[in-house]
């Protein structure tokens, strides 16, 4: 029988106990145990980040970190943004740009614009390009992404 | 091995080695490497994982005398950002800066790049040439010890170093460089993000009127671990920096590397590689 740890945080702004097995990625914590879909799996190994989320203000894969190390912090995923001003002007400009097309890299991709946009790291395209690097999209070609990403935060494309 | 029994995660540097006595123990930090190759059944996990997130002594950058300590949870994206760090050693902010992508570095720390001991290991090959050292603690009796080693001697081969299974990497400490300290890093890779390099060269030393000297020059991806090149080194030390010497040097750091064939790249181009970069580095740093 698989080991199990109680873990207390809190998620897209509520206290959460969940136990879980030691081995687990917070991936799986979040859509099997916790039945949180919006984030999505794509590689499970950090190349394609479907799966970010934001742990302690900054974005990160959740598939490379273990669910007990959620303990205690604060994690937000894509349906805690659902009324978040940055993320609504992005999902407009996902919208307006044509940003979305099959949709499965989009939950990643407004996660990490989102942290882009609120750390302010996005001046320019070529910071937006590289603020995405670890975001694979297989349908746009990135040039509606990057659109949508510089109208929200101002940068001159 | 025994199976997974327990998970531990200590607040503070006593408990986290204390913990570390039987030996039986998985580390976990930043989990970048740790979860994807447990996931995949790569990496068995000990009898007790410990998550060693909380304990605070292993966290932050601080000026220590001479030297520049860098806690072992510290992350790349901290690194980067560290105004310490961007003053004093821009060439491993320029490593920093090519680990991965934003998300890793946001998560993956130091002392993770450091343990993993990849033979391509990104932050490796500035710090080795940095002439960075790694703290170790650990409680052979019932009091904390710690101790320093060169990095340059930690590597023992591709994922193995001279840790033993008790001690815990505390830190690294990177002594400031001298005034005329110049330093130079180049990652080849296919593209720039996420990849793992082909090869990877860091050189430095003190310029002044064109001569270079205390040479350090280390190569990533062409030997079991990352490694220091002596003769390079040797042929480098003390040289004004014309075309001709860099061209010898170029030769000599070609020959000097023994690589391998795997799926990233030659061990034809990894030598060719080895000769053309070095040689540019050296015309850049020639034109400082």
């Amino acid at each position: 029988m698989s080991l199990k740890h109680d873990i207390e945080f809190t998620l897209n702004g509520i206290k959460r106990q969940v136990s879980v097995d030691v081995t687990m990625n917070a991936l799986a914590m979040l859509r099997d145990v916790i039945g949180l879909t919006g984030t999505k799996y794509g590689c499970g190994e950090g190349e394609c980040g479907a799966c970010t989320i934001q742990v302690d203000g900054v974005s990160l894969n959740s598939c490379l970190m273990f669910a007990v190390d959620c303990d205690g912090r604060n994690v937000t995923t894509i349906e805690g943004l659902a009324n978040d001003t940055t993320a609504d002007a992005l999902r407009d400009a996902f919208v307006e740009h044509g940003a979305v097309q099959c949709g499965f890299c989009t939950p990643g991709m407004i996660m990490q614009a989102d942290h882009m946009v609120k750390s302010e790291c996005c001046n320019d395209t070529d910071s937006i390009k590289r603020g995405i690097e670890g975001n694979l999209c297989r349908c746009t070609g990135y040039k509606k992404i990057v659109d949508a990403i510089a109208a929200v935060s101002g940068a001159q494309t | 091995m025994s199976e997974l029994k327990h998970y531990f995660a200590p607040t503070n540097l006593d408990q986290a080695v204390e913990c570390l006595k039987d030996g039986d123990v998985t580390i976990l930090a930043g989990g970048t490497d740790l979860t994807p190759q447990s996931q995949a059944g790569r990496v068995k996990i000990k009898q007790t994982l410990m998550n060693i997130r909380h304990v605070s002594e292993l966290a932050g950058i601080t000026l220590e005398g001479d030297e520049i300590r860098i806690g072992a949870l510290t992350t790349i994206t901290e690194i980067m950002n560290n105004a310490l760090v961007k003053q004093h050693l821009p060439v491993l902010v320029e490593a920093c800066d090519q680990f991965a992508s934003d998300q890793i570095r946001n998560a993956a720390t130091i002392g993770g790049n450091i343990c993993n001991a990849s033979p391509a290991g990104d932050t490796l090959i500035p710090l080795l040439v940095l002439d960075a050292s790694v703290e170790l603690a650990s409680m052979p009796e019932a009091e904390l010890y710690r101790h320093s080693m060169p990095l340059s001697t930690f590597f023992i081969g591709p994922g193995k170093t001279r840790r033993s299974l008790c001690e815990l990497v505390t830190c690294v400490r990177i002594p400031l460089p001298p005034e005329n300290h110049v330093a130079r890093f180049h990652k080849l890779g296919t593209r720039p993000a996420l990849d793992i390099s082909k090869i990877s060269i860091g050189i430095a030393g003190t310029l002044k009127e064109g001569i270079l000297s205390n040479v350090r020059v280390a190569f990533g991806a062409v030997a079991p671990t990352p490694v220091r090149a002596p003769r390079t080194e040797k042929a480098l030390e003390g040289q004004r920096l014309d075309e001709a010497t860099i061209a010898k040097v170029a030769n000599v750091a070609k020959d000097e590397v023994k690589p391998i064939d795997d799926v990233r790249a030659s061990a034809w181009y990894r030598k060719e590689m080895i000769h053309n970069i070095t040689r540019r580095l050296l015309s850049h740093v020639a034109q400082t």
